[in-house]
């Protein structure tokens, strides 16, 4: 099994997540994470979903979720060619002793404290999810008091556009009642 | 055509609009039961002068008519029903013209918008539950919705890979005001089913063809749907290559042509699962490697290479290897195909598949369908269908329920045309025969329609012959009474030592068919020798203005054959208990 990143272009209509995630629970896929969110076309919203399976069984999940009605294209990234982005946000025990370590390490990962009490830091990193994993090792030692961390994002490198194509109009003419 | 639009603008309620709506769609045929929430709807639905309402007893009834109707003339078939238990009864329905590609759209009423997740009286989310049983699922709030919902929903149901489409609407939204307008146009950006064959997969088709000793062509159901019967006979003769027709593909191409080898898996013929296991080349079109015909998929057909055409391309290689995949509608993939097969054949080229053929015609001939009479001289089920078969004709309509005599009318009635087989083959749902048959004759008044069904099956919808006989729906019904769940009492025989746990019916006492049926207004028959059978058959198809029930009263141990028990390989298929075919593989 390995990993793969799906970028989702779907109609920005209710209860489009559900049947996506609907989908992947009843064909026996575990999606690892998912970001949904939207994009230039206020229509359309984008979702980045990482799975972790075989190629074969990813080919007949990606038909199957191009077979939604709302689903508007999917583009399996590669690693090597596009860039992806986690947001963690970690609240971390900084007493005066431990605080300078603390900073010295968000300043390595070039994170940034956005909210500090007497006893501890909240701090906020961004990066590809090594890089996170990397930086959350670093600070466990000074004890996690709290995490959260958003799903992942994707975009291919270079400047071409998933979504320019797939969005021009094809009307589908009504028969006259 | 703008003039015919003359409503277009026209101020209404969101009722009147889902009701012209539905006139708009071409709807001429509806059924479905009244209920709180989608009665604004009945209310122009009583004034419309386009529309017929059947008003059915459950709701399920109405989803399996609507799948009938639309089985027996390739429109859309559509079933109405009220807010939670009204859309709860529709699921069955849904998942069954779901899983047989059958293109239904059913219209739900919903509690208030403003009710909607307060858990209100007869509230169920209806859009959520079906969304993994539906093509699509719509929930409309907003009445200026209405009319491009309802024309979407019929787009989505009737083209590509057809499916069920429902349209759940709020209540409020069907008693607000709206100005309604017949859209001329959808957008659809995600929907762009792929019609055309690519040329380069076809030519690649055509080289395997030509190259292959041992071809066979794979019929499905998306033969019947995609009305491509007439191109695959052509295709066929023009090739010579032996023809298969799954369950849904009955009346694909017909019973009595010597290219037919009947139809293939777990209850299939010994020559149809025969040409696939031994096949060199199986040309898939609009079939799906289902289990029931693949049996074990790793020695299913282990020699084949598989060209796949479907127009949904998630079937192509879900199951089995794909050497050439085709996505395209199947009238247009065998337009294609025999186009350039046709040229090929021009330029010296053709298949050579004498041995093969020959080979094939000795296997249906020594093992051809059949079955061995009772020896206490009582009714043998298969002698009943075959029977009716013969008596009522290649034009009549069949319908059935699931198990055993849903295999017999399988294999005992020569179906010579499409649409004249319609049964529940994905799902297979018992109870599917009665409403299945009432919207088939309500579809295709002028044919002759037969419920073949069995006792357990008749017995879960059968109230359905009320809307039969007052709504002047005669289909006739043969219950192949073996008092019996008779599939699982077989299944109990040959792998549960016998042990027959609750599959006893003792449907030959309780209910009294005849009476039941008497009492819904229907003209009740019985039979239970062989030598009523052809009269009582003749009878039923005398009676024209009345719904027929006749109780076939038949021996109970009669088991389906040949049979390939499930989970093992299509080679282990058994001709009779405990008879394998023997192949003379010198032959090949």
């Amino acid at each position: 099994m390995s990993k793969h990143t799906l970028s989702v272009l779907v109609e920005n209509k209710p209860g489009v997540l559900a049947r996506i995630a609907g989908l992947f629970s009843r064909r026996g896929f575990n999606i690892e994470s998912l970001a949904v969110g939207p994009t230039e076309h206020p229509e359309v919203s984008r979702m980045t979903i990482v799975v972790n399976v075989d190629e074969s069984p990813l080919e007949q999940v990606t038909k199957q979720l191009n077979k939604l009605i709302e689903v508007i294209k999917i583009v399996e990234l590669d690693g090597s060619a596009s860039i992806s982005r986690e947001l963690m946000l970690v609240k971390v025990k900084a007493d005066p002793q431990t605080r300078g370590a603390v900073l010295d390490a968000v300043q390595l990962f070039r994170a940034k404290v956005v909210d500090v009490s007497p006893d501890a830091v909240t701090i906020q990193a961004t990066g590809n999810a090594d890089k996170l994993g990397d930086f959350l090792r670093v600070l466990e030692p000074f004890g996690i008091r709290e995490l959260v961390q958003s799903g992942m994002v994707a975009i291919g490198r270079g400047s071409r556009s998933i979504s320019e194509r797939t969005l021009r109009p094809v009307p589908v003419a009504v028969p006259a009642p | 055509m703008t003039e015919q639009r003359g409503t277009a603008g026209a101020a209404m309620s969101g009722a009147q609009s889902l009701i012209t709506s539905l006139e708009s769609a071409g709807v001429t045929d509806i059924f479905g039961i009244p209920g709180g929430a989608i009665l604004p709807a009945y209310d122009p639905l009583m004034d419309s002068a386009k529309i017929r309402h059947i008003l059915v007893r459950h709701e399920q009834g109405a989803g399996h008519a609507a799948q009938g109707y639309a089985a027996a003339t390739g429109k859309v078939g559509v079933c109405m029903a009220t807010s939670g238990p009204g859309a709860t009864n529709l699921v069955t329905p849904l998942a069954d013209a779901h899983m047989d590609s059958v293109p239904l759209v059913a219209v739900t009423g919903q509690v208030g918008a403003s009710m909607i997740g307060t858990d209100a009286f007869q509230e169920a989310d209806i859009r959520g539950i079906t969304m993994p049983i539906t093509k699509h699922s719509f929930l409309v709030t907003d009445p200026a919705d209405i009319a491009r919902t309802v024309a979407e929903a019929f787009h989505i149901a009737s083209t590509g890979r057809p499916g069920p489409v429902l349209v759940d609407v709020a209540k409020s939204a069907l008693q607000a005001m709206t100005t309604f307008e017949w859209p001329t146009e959808l957008h659809l950006p995600g929907y762009r089913p792929v019609t055309r064959p690519h040329s380069k997969q076809i030519r690649e088709a055509v080289r395997l063809i030509l190259a292959s000793r041992k071809p066979v062509l794979y019929v499905g159901g998306g033969v019947i749907r995609a009305q491509a019967s007439a191109g695959l006979l052509k295709l066929a003769e023009a090739t010579g290559m032996p023809v298969v027709t799954t369950l849904m593909a009955r009346g694909a191409f017909p019973d009595s042509h010597a290219q037919h080898l009947g139809m293939p898996g777990m209850h299939g013929t010994v020559a149809a699962v025969a040409a696939l296991q031994k096949s060199d080349l199986i040309i898939s079109l609009g079939a799906r490697f289902d289990d029931r015909v693949t049996g074990n998929l790793d020695s299913f057909a282990p020699h084949a290479k598989v060209i796949h055409a479907d127009i949904d391309p998630a079937e192509i290689g879900k199951n089995r290897p794909v050497d050439v995949p085709i996505v395209g509608d199947c009238a247009e993939v065998i337009a294609d195909l025999l186009a350039l097969l046709q040229s090929e054949e021009d330029a010296g080229n053709t298949g050579d598949y004498e041995g093969w053929v020959a080979f094939l015609a000795g296997v249906k001939k020594t093992y051809p369908v059949g079955y061995d009479a009772p020896d206490d001289g009582s009714l043998a089920p298969q002698y009943v269908i075959e029977r009716l078969g013969h008596i009522a004709g290649p034009d009549s309509i069949y319908t059935s329920g699931v198990g055993q005599h849903q295999m017999w009318a399988a294999h005992f009635v020569n179906y010579e045309r499409p649409n004249t087989w319609i049964n529940s083959g994905g799902l297979g749902t018992m109870g599917y025969a009665v409403p299945a048959a009432m919207g088939a004759k309500v579809g295709m008044p002028d044919r002759v329609v037969w419920a073949i069904d069995g006792d357990g099956c008749f017995q879960m919808t059968n109230q359905e012959l009320a809307t039969c006989a007052i709504n002047d729906i005669p289909i006739k019904v043969a219950i192949i009474n073996n008092e019996s769940l008779g599939m699982v009492r077989q299944w109990q025989t040959l792998f549960y030592n016998s042990r027959y746990s609750n599959t006893d019916l003792q449907s030959k006492r309780i209910p009294d068919f005849v009476k039941l049926a008497e009492a819904y207004g229907c003209v009740g028959l019985s039979c239970e020798s062989p030598e009523q059978v052809d009269a009582t058959i003749e009878k039923a198809m005398a009676i024209n203005d009345q719904p027929v029930v006749v109780d076939f009263r038949v021996h109970r141990d009669a088991m389906v054959w040949p049979m390939v028990a499930a989970g093992t390989s299509n080679d282990e298929i058994k001709y009779a208990r405990d008879l394998a075919p023997q192949f003379d593989e010198d032959d090949l």
